[in-house]
């Protein structure tokens, strides 16, 4: 027996450990926190753990201008790890998306934690864990990685969702993500299975390689692979779920009313940012060669997306389930672009798709933020009507969020607006002018659901009757940190509206990332 | 020292956040002078930048700063990025220079003013979005710069919004321009879509090999939205109207800056126009000669100071598109720098006067300033030779070249050019003669008053015949009293002689010896004692009787006179208003001495008011400009090649597509000057024959027609009114059912097709896993699906 294993010497891989640092950062300054503060009670208490957070990702954000470097260096992508990881611009461009939301959350979720009488560094651990998973999710170039990422960043959202202890609704909705996520999880690995046996790898770069030489032999449309179309039907699902991309949303609603808010607001922004970039990432780097035989189901689900999205948003009244069905409504744009990417316009449907990643991961964290500070103690006022006269109680919150709301209807000079424009540009270019349509259209009709809330907050003159009144947020606390977090979504809403191209092309970077660098 | 360009806009840009910001804590006049410093940081920039093209050799005079991208999208790459070259920094120079003379202009002009700080807030706003429209190294920052300066002429004509002309003028600058940008965006898709690029440094190297019918189509919608910008047929109308604004504000984006923009622009895509069909070409010098002769000739009928430069202004913009469009690109950069110079010099001259006037701006009324504010008149004077083109001053040099080349392209253009320089020094004579020269007209009772004052007599004289009919009455009243009087005494009389004679009786007939015979005696003794006296006071009373009637015989003679009066007051009143000869009279104002008392306040105000020179923040200004207008000629003097500084200096600009000039022998060049000057002198001759000796009625040139603008601007104004009212009600109406109708129905159908979603989506786990595992289902026999179709 030892003979054996003194036989089957276990090749350790070289690993390139100084562009790991955003991976290294979060995921062991995670396990020091929660050693820290067992150690040591009185951290758990005070905005330590928020600091330290805060302070792991900035310091992450700080890597990646340094790891840039090393990796524009390199050509543009270093294999990391026996190639399991690949560190390029578009990992990156997602590590950064992960790092702004953690430190937009925490800022959220300090003074949220404690209007609540709820302790527990917990929460940081698990936004540090699952920001890590999703990272891993981007970066990686092997299906098992991919798959840890997803069950990395999802398990610790689960618990996150119900992690507001006194809140049955938070544990219902903790408990509906989680039954159906391990679900979709199920579908995911069972995918993975297939394409391996039908591949005989799970390298994406491999896969790639003999999807292509079956292609030269003639095999392309998959006609002939059983395995390899069921496998990737699989993969799309699994990752559909993730980016709650109908007709695999139905969780979004319930889990975004029951969580708690600022744990939505990562959820809209990294979640959904890390699931459609493994999506980008193994669609567009293993399957981008048979991209003929997913592109009509991809196009399928932005369109049921868009329409059911748009549609089931109009009968709101709760904000949170607003947003949700909107969010639905924006997976299905990204789809959109994929699918854009896959009829013809590689270069802009992808880059649509990244630009979009982040202007909605933006978006929503502002937005998010907002409703955090709107909700107030006990995390409740999400109704319509405790909108009602926002704009005069509190007219800075409600002034920043109808920023955000203008950006998410894809007003002219927001982020939001180059990001649809982006999307519908690519759909005509790919020639996929009912697509582009059938979105448009649906980006109207999303609008008029934004434009209530605006016209809730500003328009309706508030109520006299007392009661009315307390519910309009009119003795609404404002903590500083979420208002300092609002207003950097805001700014970055209005900065990349008006200048799309600042600091730098990263978007253009990224996509190459993707399609060139193989 | 190229890299110093991006300073140009940034000055004004900071003085613009500077006043944004500290503004109103600055106050008058710091405000002002803070803008005042950003213009001139600027100028001294652009002064650097120039210097460093100067150094470097005629093609590697085209640099491009690329301040960072703005726009990346695909194919479609849009950069925040400055183009240097020759042209723009020409612009740049009299936008900067001119630009800081006005600023500091406006310090004494804006004096007072409540809105002090925002003014200049507004002008550096204006000076960065023209250094940007000029600077811009794409068709999109040009556009961005040219709605830029839109909005700041917009926000500055109707500065003072209170009055409704004012905010009126305004927005018909907006809506006129408006028409002329559409023409600019389609011309930039145009561009767009035939060279790929809107950036000039691929459209100046591409344009070859655009279609002909591309370039002819760019072309033509950049002459309509230079048209708009640059105020010519038929967009004219705004610029008059924008007079309204502050006067600054005239000579700064109305004169010398904005509206030329027009004409940058043509310049500037001289390769496209090289493209286009001949015909297009041709068409923008006609537009631009016929434009000239129509403001020319509403200018001659003009009585505000400023109107007069307004349609002068639009005139010479005309010689301009006349220049671009017969390939004269020189000429019309050149006419535009000497125009800037001395039309900005003649519009601050005019808010000086308006300054010195308190407000006053029809030429009728002034005259004689020269005595009042010599250092106004003698700059203005300067401004007006120029502009007449009378030799060695500015004007004459660049018009000159213009109508050469004119000359070169059609016999016709040249014939419409020169008409319109014969005008143009009528009309100029004509003002500086009517608000400099001769009497002194501010303090002359206006026609208006003067009515006013026979209104008063009229009233007057009314009151004085009511009263003298009242004291008819009290009169006619004291000869009834005296009557009754008289009436009363002589009873009075009769009865005292009665009572004589009863006494006498009574005495005669009773014995002396009685008792009562001397008392009889006495009794008779009194009663002949009262006839007497009631015989006095008859007396008296008829006396008085008499007097009455004297009364009354008065009074009624003063009803008459009164009546008399009032009929005289009355239709001297109606004859009043026919009486303007009363105000345009060269030697002889009105006399209102007969009825000075009766003239209304404002006249007694004026006369009061003291007109006085400005001050020296204005003047040195006018000082500074009319050097300018005076020298600016220098910079391209025709008579050897070397002495065309301004046309070597443009050529890498220009491509090789300035027209040449072979078949023209210097005897003819010669020729065409000396006819120029003739005609100048004929003009300014005949208006002294006219305006000074007055021996023919003004009148008589002065037509309605021209004084109304051929009433074009009414036409636009009744379309509007009627048929194009009624075609927005139309549109409005078509709006509110049709589309409105579309959007209120999609809504309604979509927020069913959400309660249809909602009852799909009740929210129970195992209905949503139901519903996952369907979708997979699905999503898997589509996937399989595809083995067998």
């Amino acid at each position: 027996m030892l003979a054996l294993l003194a036989q089957t010497q276990v090749q350790i891989p070289e690993i390139v450990w100084s562009v790991l640092w955003p991976i290294v950062l979060l995921s062991i300054g995670g396990v020091l926190l929660i050693t820290a503060t067992s150690i040591s009670p009185r951290l758990r208490v005070g905005s330590f753990p928020a600091a330290m957070t805060i302070v792991l990702a900035g310091a992450s954000l700080v890597t990646l201008p340094l790891i840039w470097s090393k990796v524009r260096d390199g050509g543009g992508q270093l294999p990391v790890i026996a190639d399991a990881i690949r560190i390029d611009a578009f990992t990156l461009l997602v590590t950064g998306i992960m790092c702004a939301s953690l430190i937009v959350v925490s800022l959220l979720l300090d003074d949220y934690l404690r209007t609540e009488g709820l302790d527990g560094p917990e929460w940081y651990v698990l936004l540090l864990m699952s920001a890590t998973g999703g990272i891993l999710m981007a970066a990686a170039n092997d299906l098992i990685v991919t798959f840890l990422g997803l069950e990395i960043l999802s398990i610790a959202v689960y618990v996150l969702a119900a992690l507001h202890l006194r809140r049955t609704k938070s544990q219902e909705a903790g408990f509906k993500y989680f039954i159906l996520g391990a679900l979709s999880s199920a579908i995911f690995l069972y995918g993975i299975a297939m394409i391996y046996g039908a591949t005989g790898s799970l390298r994406l770069t491999d896969i790639a390689q003999f999807i292509a030489s079956g292609n030269s032999a003639g095999l392309s449309p998959l006609t002939e692979s059983s395995l390899l179309l069921a496998g990737m039907a699989m993969l799309l699902i699994g990752f559909g779920f993730k980016i709650s991309a109908a007709p695999f949303h139905l969780w979004t609603p319930d889990v975004y009313e029951g969580a708690p808010t600022p744990v939505v607001a990562f959820m809209a922004s990294a979640v959904k940012a890390a699931g459609m970039a493994g999506l980008l990432r193994v669609f567009i780097v293993a399957f981008g060669v048979v991209a003929e035989d997913w592109r009509p189901v991809v196009g399928a689900m932005a369109i049921l997306s868009v329409v059911i999205g748009a549609a089931s948003a109009l009968g709101q009244d709760n904000v949170k389930r607003m947003l949700a069905y909107s969010s639905i409504v924006h997976a299905g744009f990204m789809l959109v672009g994929l699918y854009a990417a896959a009829s013809g316009a590689a270069q802009t449907g992808t880059r649509s798709v990244v630009f979009y990643l982040f202007a909605y991961a933006v978006m929503s964290l502002g937005t998010f933020a907002a409703f955090t500070l709107i909700g107030g103690r006990g995390d409740q006022n999400h109704s319509l009507s405790a909108y009602v006269g926002l704009s005069r109680s509190n007219p800075m919150v409600a002034s920043l969020l109808a920023v955000l709301l203008l950006a998410q209807a894809g007003m002219p000079f927001t982020i939001g607006f180059w990001a649809k424009a982006r999307v519908i540009i690519a759909a005509a270019n790919g020639e996929n002018y009912v697509v582009a349509a059938v979105a448009m259209v649906a980006a109207v009709v999303a609008a008029f659901v934004y434009l209530r809330l605006i016209v809730t907050m500003f328009m309706i003159s508030e109520p006299d009757e007392a009661g009315e009144a307390e519910a309009s947020g009119a003795q609404l606390r404002i903590s500083r940190s979420g208002l300092f977090a609002l207003g950097i979504a805001a700014a970055a809403t209005m900065i990349w509206g008006l200048f799309p191209g600042f600091g730098g092309d990263w978007f253009g970077e990224a996509t190459r990332a993707l399609l060139e660098l193989r | 020292m190229l890299e110093a360009a991006f300073l140009i806009p940034a000055f004004p840009i900071a003085g613009f956040l500077l006043v944004f910001l500290f503004g109103r804590k600055l106050g008058e006049p710091v405000a002002g002078w803070l803008a005042t410093l950003a213009m001139a940081g600027s100028f001294v920039s652009t002064l650097v930048v120039f210097g460093g093209l100067a150094g470097l050799e005629g093609e590697e005079r085209f640099f491009i700063q690329k301040i960072f991208t703005w726009i990346p999208s695909g194919t479609f790459n849009v950069d925040i990025g400055l183009l240097v070259d020759p042209l723009a920094v020409t612009m740049c120079l009299f936008i900067t220079g001119v630009g800081t003379l006005i600023h500091l202009y406006s310090i004494g002009y804006m004096h007072g003013d409540p809105n002090f700080s925002k003014f200049f807030l507004y002008l550096n706003m204006f000076a960065a979005s023209m250094l940007l429209l000029v600077l811009g190294d794409n068709l999109l920052l040009t556009f961005l710069g040219w709605e830029g300066v839109g909005a700041c002429s917009y926000l500055l004509i109707s500065f003072w919004f209170t009055d409704e002309a004012n905010a009126s003028a305004g927005k018909k600058a907006f809506v006129t321009n408006r028409v002329g940008d559409f023409g600019f965006m389609l011309a930039t898709f145009v561009i767009f879509t035939s060279i790929g690029s809107i950036r000039y440094a691929d459209i100046l190297s591409g344009a070859d090999a655009m279609t002909t019918n591309a370039a002819t189509a760019a072309t033509l919608l950049f002459l309509l939205a230079a048209a708009g910008k640059s105020a010519q047929l038929p967009l004219y109308v705004w610029l008059p109207d924008a007079m309204a604004g502050p006067t600054p504000v005239s000579a700064l984006i109305h004169a010398a800056t904005m509206v030329t923009s027009g004409v940058y622009l043509l310049t500037r895509l001289n390769p496209v126009l090289a493209e286009a069909a001949q015909g297009a070409v041709t068409a923008i010098a006609w537009l631009g000669a016929l434009t000239a002769l129509f403001a020319a000739t509403i200018a001659i009928a003009q009585t505000d100071i400023k109107k007069v430069l307004a349609y002068s202004t639009v005139s010479q913009l005309g010689y301009l598109f006349l220049a671009v469009g017969t390939g004269a690109y020189v000429a019309a950069i050149f006419h535009m720098v000497t125009h800037a110079f001395f039309k900005a010099l003649l519009f601050l001259g005019s808010g000086s006067v308006i300054h010195g006037l308190d407000g006053e701006q029809d030429m009728r009324r002034m005259g004689g300033l020269a005595r009042i504010m010599p250092i106004t008149a003698m700059t203005f004077v300067i401004g007006w030779l120029a502009i007449a083109g009378v030799p060695p001053f500015s004007g004459f040099w660049s018009k000159d070249e213009i109508l050469l080349y004119a000359w070169n392209e059609s016999k016709l253009l040249w014939l419409v050019g020169i008409i319109t320089a014969l005008l143009t020094a009528f009309y100029m004579t004509r003002q500086v003669i009517l608000t400099f020269f001769g009497r002194i007209k501010f303090f002359d009772a206006h026609t208006d008053e003067i009515e006013m004052a026979f209104a008063n007599r009229v009233t007057d004289s009314k009151a004085a015949l009511e009263d003298a009919q009242a004291s008819v009455g009290a009169a006619e009243e004291g000869v009834a009293k005296s009557e009754a009087d008289l009436e009363k005494r002589t009873e009075a009389l009769a009865k005292a002689e009665t009572a004589v004679e009863e006494t006498r009786m009574a005495v005669a007939s009773s014995l002396p010896a009685n008792d009562g015979h001397e008392k009889l005696v006495k009794a008779f003794e009194k009663a002949e004692k009262a006839i007497p006296k009631a015989g006095t006071a008859m007396e008296k009373a008829g006396a008085k009787v008499t007097d009455a009637h004297q009364a009354l015989a008065h009074a009624q003679t003063a009803v008459a006179e009164a009546r008399e009066l009032a009929l005289t007051a009355a239709t001297a009143a109606n004859r009043a208003p026919k009486a303007p000869e009363y105000v345009t009279a060269f030697t002889d104002g009105p006399d209102v001495s007969e009825f000075e008392s009766q003239m209304p306040d404002s006249y007694r105000q004026r006369n009061e008011y003291h007109p006085h020179e400005s001050p020296w923040t204005m003047t040195l200004p006018l000082i500074v400009l009319s050097f300018f207008a005076a020298v600016a000629g220098g910079l391209n003097l025709p008579f050897t090649k070397d002495l065309h500084f301004l046309g070597h200096w443009l050529e890498p600009s220009l491509f090789g597509n300035e027209a040449h000039l072979t078949d023209i022998s210097t005897a003819t060049k010669w020729g065409l000057a000396v006819v120029a000057i003739v005609v100048g002198i004929v003009a300014i001759s005949t208006a002294f024959y006219v305006y000074v000796s007055e021996k023919v009625n003004p009148e008589s040139i002065e037509l309605d027609v021209f004084a109304e603008g051929w009433h074009l601007d009414n036409t636009y104004a009744k379309v509007a009114g009627g048929p194009g009212h009624a075609m927005f009600d139309g549109a409005a109406a078509f709006d509110a059912k049709v589309v409105d109708g579309a959007v209120i129905g999609t809504t309604t159908l979509v927020s069913r097709l959400g309660g249809v979603f909602a009852y799909l989506q009740p929210g129970f786990v195992r209905s949503a896993a139901l519903g996952i595992m369907l979708g997979s289902a699905g999503v898997l026999i589509w996937f399989l699906a595809r083995l067998w179709l």
